[in-house]
């Protein structure tokens, strides 16, 4: 069978950049979507952890925790801490296909096109960030069942924070993803660091009653000042956030911290993946 | 330009779509890689591929043929030595080369879980197409390669040999100039084997594009235009199939015997030929082998030696290979 050739449209010479840079991250983008629509039952169980902890936990602690220590009912305390839970799996889920499509020659296939390291990296990062957020939108859905009326101002300004912390652990999952050629290795780096950052963020419990260290160190920790901004635009609360010695920092500095912390994890991924002899 | 001078001597960039003719599509010098810890995977190429040509490049696994079409790519960095692909310089316009040359690895990578149609438009939009010219190229590269039918199919249920073909299709979706196939046979059946090699030869003459083929078959590289040998990373022998055949100028007495390695000796001593004792025959390499071959059965009948079969060969690139290299042709006998 011959072709019907057409007058070709593809540039061999480099042009139109900054487009087709953009179309490569957009493919990526939408590359993530099919495979989250492709595989439906990881998607639910990503869910069902978060849920799960809603409930269990929340309904659980609220009868051991005090309404005051964290200055209003449990479960409402408790509820932004569950919406990052809900975009943590995701994010980081980015770092371990990372590495697999590493192993099975994906991620050479990318490297061969003309598209730019960079904008490459942008469009993993991007697309891990767009299908971790749509997971917590689902949690937000549910925002009654965390104390939380459905009003659209909070709602979308939880939302946009929520693509912000997903974007900042997404770069984080990818720091160690490039430089790791084993997913066992990548799993147990996870393993050793999740919980006790999710912990030590004051998601789950205040920070007011963990050890004064555990709290001094929260001022490093991203996803604690993804909690505070969560839980400060979800309503008026008395928990303490994170501190810099005994000053709270605004929510727009915490959205700033959270947003150069992205960037320079980025930095970091883009050097060793545009080296591509070590990639492929 | 801002590369390299190139040693073509059309090599200005094309505008939009248009496909100048380049006196070469693959030219490189002294190509070299060395791995870290010292490993020479490839050590010094000098190829030369012409416009059009359906090249293949032949070797054992191992023999730094991957490697070669990854530099070629610009996906490895050449430790030494230079390429120009395309007209573009592999290590000074990397992009360029890039946006001219498709690629289908040893392994495919298709994601198993997405359409066939899904797959190749994802493709598309990363080689930079808009919408529409994604939508209007996928249509086209699966009806070349006989898979519209399945354009709804997810990937993971196509057989080998359509995986393959998808493959390809995937390669050609931004019109590449050189085709860049590695090992696009392999673990297929024969029969898949054939069928796909048939439609590479039509691809190359609908698309009018240089094919750059590496295999471990010495069948397949008959179907080429030219063809190069490479053994621990070096061209050992390169040029038509038949040419490189014609060259060795002679004939091989293959004989099994109840002892190879006495008969060898033998035939070297009796007759002061070169006799090579391969593990199952001796093999001797002759003029005519009409006239050679009962003399040399009745030396050996005349020592006792029992002659289990004896056949005579006109060369093949196995001849070729062992000619240039000192040991059969065996896929496996390269160095990892």
């Amino acid at each position: 069978m011959t072709t019907a050739r057409v007058p070709s449209r593809v540039s061999h010479t480099g042009e139109d950049g900054v487009r087709q840079e953009l179309r490569a991250v957009h493919a990526l983008i939408t590359r993530d979507w099919l495979r989250l629509a492709a595989n439906p039952t990881n998607t639910v169980l990503m869910l069902l952890q978060p849920l799960l902890f809603l409930l269990a936990f929340g309904g659980g602690l609220s009868a051991l925790v005090p309404d005051s220590a964290v200055g209003g009912q449990y479960r409402a305390f408790l509820y932004p801490g569950i919406l990052l839970m809900a975009i943590q799996a995701p994010a980081i889920s980015v770092g371990i296909r990372l590495i697999t499509d590493r192993y099975n020659g994906t991620i050479r296939e990318l490297l061969v096109t003309p598209a730019r390291r960079s904008s490459l990296l942008c469009g993993i990062c991007l697309g891990g960030c767009a299908t971790a957020t749509a997971q917590g939108a689902v949690l937000l859905a549910l925002a009654p069942a965390g104390g939380l009326p459905y009003r659209p101002l909070p709602l979308a300004g939880l939302l946009a924070e929520l693509a912000l912390a997903a974007f900042t652990v997404t770069a984080l999952a990818l720091v160690p993803a490039v430089h790791t050629r084993r997913p066992e290795t990548f799993s147990t780096l996870l393993a050793l660091t999740s919980a006790p950052l999710l912990f030590g963020s004051g998601a789950l419990v205040p920070l007011s009653t963990l050890p004064s260290w555990v709290t001094t160190a929260a001022a490093l920790n991203p996803l604690a000042y993804a909690t505070d901004l969560l839980r400060r635009t979800a309503g008026p609360t008395t928990a303490a956030g994170v501190h810099w010695g005994t000053w709270q920092p605004p929510p727009a500095l915490e959205a700033g911290v959270l947003l150069l912390t992205a960037i320079t994890a980025l930095l970091c991924t883009a050097h060793r993946f545009g080296r591509t002899d070590d990639m492929t | 330009m801002t590369g390299r001078p190139s040693p073509t001597t059309d090599t200005a960039a094309g505008g939009r779509g248009t496909r100048r003719a380049l006196p070469y599509a693959v030219h490189t010098r002294g190509l070299t890689k060395t791995y870290p810890g010292g490993q020479d995977a490839v050590r010094g190429v000098d190829l030369t591929v012409a416009t059009g040509e359906m090249f293949a490049f032949l070797g054992p696994n191992g023999a730094g043929k991957s490697t070669t079409v990854s530099m070629l790519c610009a996906l490895k960095r050449p430790s030494a030595g230079d390429a120009w692909v395309a007209g573009a310089n592999v290590l000074t316009e990397s992009h360029l080369v890039r946006r001219r040359v498709g690629v289908l690895f040893q392994h495919s990578a298709l994601e198993p879980d997405l359409t066939c149609a899904q797959s190749l438009q994802l493709h598309a939009r990363l080689h930079g197409l808009s919408r529409s010219d994604a939508r209007s190229r996928t249509g086209q590269v699966l009806s070349a390669a006989r898979l519209a039918e399945h354009r709804h199919a997810r990937v993971r249920t196509l057989s080998g040999g359509m995986r393959r073909r998808l493959d390809i299709a995937r390669a050609l979706l931004h019109e590449p100039r050189v085709l860049f196939l590695d090992e696009p046979t392999a673990g297929l059946d024969p029969p898949a084997r054939a069928r796909l090699w048939q439609h590479l030869r039509r691809l190359r003459e609908d698309e009018r594009i240089t094919v750059f083929v590496t295999t471990h078959y010495l069948e397949e590289a008959e179907y080429c235009d030219r063809l190069a040998i490479i053994d621990h990373g070096r061209i050992v022998a390169h040029g038509t199939p038949a040419g490189l055949k014609s060259a060795l100028g002679q004939e091989t007495v293959r004989l099994r015997t109840s002892d190879n390695r006495r008969a060898a000796a033998l035939l070297r001593t009796d007759h002061g030929r070169t006799a090579f004792d391969g593990c199952e025959e001796v093999t001797v390499p002759v003029t005519d082998s009409a006239e050679w071959l009962p003399r040399l059965c009745a030396t050996l009948g005349a020592h006792g030696i029992h002659i289990h079969r004896a056949t005579a060969t006109v060369p093949t690139l196995d001849d070729v290979f062992f000619h240039h290299t000192g040991r059969p042709f065996e896929p496996e006998s390269g160095t990892p």
